[in-house]
């Protein structure tokens, strides 16, 4: 019996194009269990961002899903989301009040004419029956939480007159204002410079710690991924190559896929045997095809490859 | 924001005097002047005027002047709410004029109306379900009508009213109710009127109002904060009308200013083809005569209006977006 929050199984996510089709996603597995921060690191275009947006079912409608993602809240039933009826109302319950996410863009991700506090008061009012008064109230809460000062004047501004940082901080009030139990984060520090960046990772983290909920975090980053993660997935090509704690993987990487990934961060020094294990990736090549997920023991799990 | 209305209050001022003089220019570069036109037709009927009485008929109407003191005179009089003399209706311009004016805002409006309620929703609809069946159908009939001369379907209408149910649709008004004061029975008669009109004028705008609409919608909702709203749970329908819908249309109001002379183009043909008591045919009329009072008052008016349209778009656009209202605070 799987006792994690979420579980992805056997995800296969096919885009319809003029030109045929594109699969993005291979049968992806993996968990992200209750309380725990997940990383999810891979190159661009290795459907990390595919993996959380079918997770929000937000994908585009040519987006052809196979596979089973399962949530599992805390005191409910467990809910198939890759099953659900658009209109079924569970699953506006899930956008934004279980599941929330934050974005990459935090300069376009909010409404230009919108007042801030209205945008976060509307999560509110999504998903509970509570006055407007009561949501701007809790808004204002929410607001100081991720660390804005004169909320009360900030609250009647517009996004055009806020920093990145400041939006982001924003965003991520939004996402967290309903208490969701899983928070995706795709790559929200991405378009941030690097000051404002740690700042974000570390508001994450804490609010994490407070609220005690789990967060799914998409990166690129192998050095955000130390800092952050409890739990590491590493994917490529549309594959997850390795999944495991991050002490497990980023110490002592299995997969060559992750070594050259390790390998290629400035400023990460490798074992030198390790390095020339992980000649046996070679760029462009199709990894593990054909060949499974196998259990490495300890919670981890390694894609079979031949050297 | 009050120091950007006065601001454009005044900058009004310069760009209305400038278009005055084009105005006038403009009505003076035809050879000849309402005093030749007469005498052309008056000369066609077998009478002739001595020279004596040429020379009192311009100076009675202060053509023997240069023409800066005779712009002089024109602008200094509108100022005054004096718009002259017509020669050609042998009434003062202002009876004439404002009762027609009124119409042609109220045709105009209405068709203004008209098309925004039909074309937005059509242009959303063809946006949400983008190479639908319906966006086609929509797109071909659209188009139809934008390739379609005004007063073709204007003469269409009528042509059928006739046929069919014995309608005669020329005018605003039927024959009984023309010139008696106004009564719930002469405005229910001009509202049959009306109708006609404001279809045939609104038809021509759909067209493009529903591309642009579907255009600038299709542009929005590939915006990160719709996905941003629809993440947060926000339901389908509200979120379009609330975040994509509602930056699509502000284009819309930002040209109506620059609508309102197209409408009035337009509306002059279809005036003249309906026979309708609005400022099209009158302006048509005096420009033929070389009437130049009511000519130009007309033109001076009309032009009033769009700077005003203008004014009260670029007010209206202020009002809904708040990026443009702290730019100009």
């Amino acid at each position: 019996m799987n006792d994690s929050l979420l579980s992805i199984e056997d995800l296969i996510v096919e885009f319809k194009t003029e030109l045929g089709s594109v699969k993005a996603l291979k049968e992806v597995s993996f968990d992200v269990p209750y309380s725990s921060i997940t990383a999810v690191v891979g190159e661009s275009g290795s459907g990390k961002s595919v993996t959380s947006n079918a997770i929000m079912r937000l994908l585009p409608d040519s987006a052809q899903t196979s596979g089973e993602i399962i949530l599992r809240p805390q005191g409910r039933e467990p809910i198939a989301i890759n099953s659900l009826d658009e209109r079924d109302p569970q699953m506006q319950e899930l956008r934004g009040g279980l599941v929330s996410m934050v974005f990459q863009e935090p300069m376009t991700a909010l409404s230009p004419v919108h007042r801030i506090g209205d945008q976060v008061a509307e999560a509110v009012l999504c998903h509970r029956k509570v006055s407007q008064e009561a949501a701007l109230a809790e808004a204002a809460a929410m607001l100081e939480q991720v660390g804005l000062t004169e909320v009360e004047s900030k609250m009647r501004m517009y996004p055009f007159e806020f920093s990145g940082g400041m939006r982001q901080r924003v965003i991520i009030a939004m996402a967290l204002i309903c208490n969701p139990q899983l928070l995706i984060c795709d790559e929200p520090t991405t378009a941030l410079d690097v000051t404002i960046q740690a700042e974000i990772l570390v508001l994450i983290k804490s609010l994490q710690r407070k609220l005690n909920n789990s967060v799914l975090f998409i990166t690129h980053d192998l050095g955000v991924v130390a800092q952050i993660a409890d739990r590491v997935v590493v994917m490529y090509d549309g594959q997850v190559m390795e999944t495991g704690s991050v002490r497990q993987v980023l110490k002592s990487p299995q997969h060559p896929y992750t070594l050259h990934l390790l390998s290629s961060m400035p400023g990460i020094k490798i074992v030198e045997e390790l390095q020339t294990s992980s000649e046996g990736w070679a760029e462009g090549a199709p990894m593990g095809s054909g060949t499974v997920l196998g259990d490495a023991g300890g919670g981890r799990q390694v894609r079979e490859f031949s050297k | 924001m009050r120091k950007y209305v006065i601001r454009r209050l005044l900058g009004m001022i310069p760009t209305l005097a400038i278009i005055s003089i084009i105005v006038f220019v403009v009505i003076q570069l035809p050879e000849g002047d309402i005093v030749t036109s007469t005498l052309d037709q008056l000369s066609a009927t077998g009478v002739d005027l001595s020279d004596d009485r040429i020379q009192n008929l311009r100076a009675q109407y202060n053509l023997d002047q240069p023409l800066p003191v005779q712009y002089l005179a024109w602008i200094g009089n509108f100022i005054t709410g004096d718009m002259g003399f017509s020669y050609l209706y042998a009434q003062p311009v202002n009876e004439l004029v404002w009762e027609r004016l009124g119409y042609t805002l109220l045709i105009t409006t209405c068709a203004l109306l008209f098309t925004w309620v039909l074309a937005l929703p059509i242009g959303i609809y063809s946006a949400v379900r983008q190479y639908s069946v319906a966006d086609y159908a929509f797109t071909t009939i659209g188009l139809i009508g934008l390739a379609t001369p005004n007063f073709l379907v204007a003469l269409i209408l009528m042509y059928f009213g006739y046929t069919w149910f014995g309608l005669s649709f020329g005018g605003l008004f039927s024959p009984e109710y023309l010139n008696v004061p106004w009564s719930w029975g002469r405005f229910r008669d001009m509202l049959a009127h009306l109708w006609i009109p404001v279809v045939v004028i609104g038809t021509s705008g759909m067209a493009i109002t529903m591309r642009l609409m579907r255009a600038n919608l299709l542009d929005e909702l590939k915006k990160p904060y719709v996905i941003t709203a629809r993440a947060k749970g926000v339901p389908p329908l509200k979120l379009l009308l609330k975040y994509p819908v509602r930056i699509a249309i502000n284009p819309f109001i930002s040209t109506i200013g620059l609508l309102l002379p197209a409408l009035i183009s337009g509306e002059a043909i279809v005036g003249v083809v309906l026979n309708l008591p609005t400022t099209g045919p009158l302006l048509v009329q005096s420009l033929i005569t070389q009437d130049m009072y009511l000519a130009g008052s007309l033109i001076m008016m009309l032009s009033v209006l769009t700077v005003v349209g203008m004014l009260l778009s670029d007010l209206l656009l202020a009002w809904v977006d708040p990026r443009i209202r702290y730019e100009r605070a």
